[in-house]
């Protein structure tokens, strides 16, 4: 369990000391989220009928901005190796990884996203909602998106090649993820587009790592 | 009982051996020299040796055993130091140092941490970030992870690369004390090593 903290305070640390990597998606996200009601003009109906898909869209185009660099950086300085050969399991440190990625590039996101939806002029309900669902969202994108870095490890046009891998999976979080904020404010209520997200969530986290060793291990041969 | 042994080792680059099937066995105390022309699989070999890579034939074992049954202790007993370092370049080479003994299983004190820096002529940059060290001091912070190391078998390839005369010697002697305590040494070098009688010299050639 140690060496699942060293690595995901390694990664934050990293991240600090390298803002400009982190800072990236989330200036896309406020940016995109900034735009669309300035291009579709102040009619409150429409922008409160499109908002919540606007940002999801959003930040799922941000997440997955930052995913090529999750293991790219470990994988040139030789640190990959030192993963793969430690006697943790490697699984775990995967996993340390994703957290790490998912708590600078997927966690301010979520902590954003309230704010930007005021743009739209979401009611507060569904501002809480738009929260909530980019919390079980976010990392279920983390852990599709971190399957997709490793398969693409040292490819050439590695970063479209992921989008090409991951996009169609993401598309059930988006469906889901925009879809709960919609069913609330339509009056149906989220709860079951909420079990839905937490139902990818959980086998997400649980079987990404797992998935993620393998694709590295064959990375590195 | 830790003793390496590798049997009928070969490897294939794009459908040709590397090499010939290799065998040897080093024991406790003992140090493998691996000599060979450039491109002649010294790397490889390495890579194979810690289970990096897969082999074309052949097997490694540990203790008498395959290294993929035993990969929990083998690789508690194991450290590898390749061409690139895995070094992070945004942190101190003493937040390096911690973040790989933690994973590699047998993690240090911050004390402990800096006194290794410090025999390598390091303590007064332990906590500059990595990317203002030249070439050869993040090398010697590389070298400072032996000293910590408990690692019983050490993979070397090419650890003499880029350090001045000074720091060669204070490597050698790394090295010698790690046999003296039973340590086991497989690394490739183009330099002679005068780690005193216990290196077995093994070329590559095809």
């Amino acid at each position: 369990m140690n060496a699942f903290f060293a690595v995901v305070a390694r990664d934050l640390r990293l991240a600090f000391r390298r803002k400009a990597e982190v800072l990236s998606g989330l200036f896309f996200f406020v940016v995109v989220a900034a735009l669309f009601p300035l291009a579709i003009g102040p009619e409150a109906v429409t922008l409160r009928h499109i908002g919540p898909g606007v940002l999801w869209v959003g930040a799922l185009l941000a997440s997955m901005l930052t995913l090529p660099r999750l293991f790219e950086n470990d994988w040139r300085d030789g640190s990959l190796e030192h993963l793969v050969l430690s006697p943790h399991p490697l699984g775990l440190l995967v996993l340390g990884k994703i957290l790490a990625h998912w708590l600078v590039s997927g966690l301010p996101l979520v902590a954003l996203a309230p704010l930007l939806g005021l743009q739209f002029d979401l009611p507060s309900d569904a501002l809480g909602m738009l929260a909530l669902s980019l919390l079980l969202g976010t990392p279920v994108l983390s852990c599709i998106g971190a399957i997709g870095a490793a398969l693409t490890l040292g490819v050439r046009g590695g970063g479209v090649l992921i989008a090409l891998l991951v996009l169609p999976l993401f598309v059930p979080v988006l469906v889901f993820g925009a879809g709960a904020v919609e069913a609330l404010s339509s009056g149906l209520g989220a709860q079951a587009h909420v079990s839905i997200l937490l139902a990818m969530l959980l086998p997400a986290v649980f079987f990404s790592p797992w998935a993620c060793s393998a694709a590295l291990r064959i990375a590195l041969e | 009982m830790s003793q390496l042994q590798a049997i009928a080792l070969s490897c294939e680059r794009g459908g040709r051996p590397l090499f010939a099937p290799q065998s040897f066995t080093l024991n406790p105390g003992q140090a493998m020299q691996i000599e060979g022309d450039n491109g002649s699989g010294k790397t490889s070999l390495l890579r194979m040796v810690c289970g990096l890579a897969p082999t074309a034939s052949g097997e490694v074992r540990w203790g008498g055993q395959a290294i993929a049954e035993v990969r929990h202790a083998f690789s508690r007993d194991l450290l590898y130091l390749g061409h690139s370092l895995g070094l992070k370049d945004e942190l101190s080479a003493l937040e390096n140092l911690q973040t790989a003994s933690v994973l590699a299983g047998h993690p240090v004190s911050h004390p402990q941490a800096l006194q290794a820096l410090q025999s390598q002529g390091l303590e007064a940059r332990a906590h500059l970030p990595l990317r203002v060290l030249s070439q050869g001091q993040k090398r010697r912070v590389a070298l400072a992870r032996l000293q910590l190391s408990k690692a019983r078998l050490w993979v070397l390839d090419e650890p003499f690369v880029a350090l001045d005369t000074l720091a060669v010697h204070a490597l050698q002697q790394v090295l010698r004390n790690h046999l003296q305590q039973d340590g086991l040494l497989l690394f490739t070098s183009h330099q002679a090593v005068d780690l005193g009688s216990a290196v077995l010299p093994w070329r590559l050639g095809r």
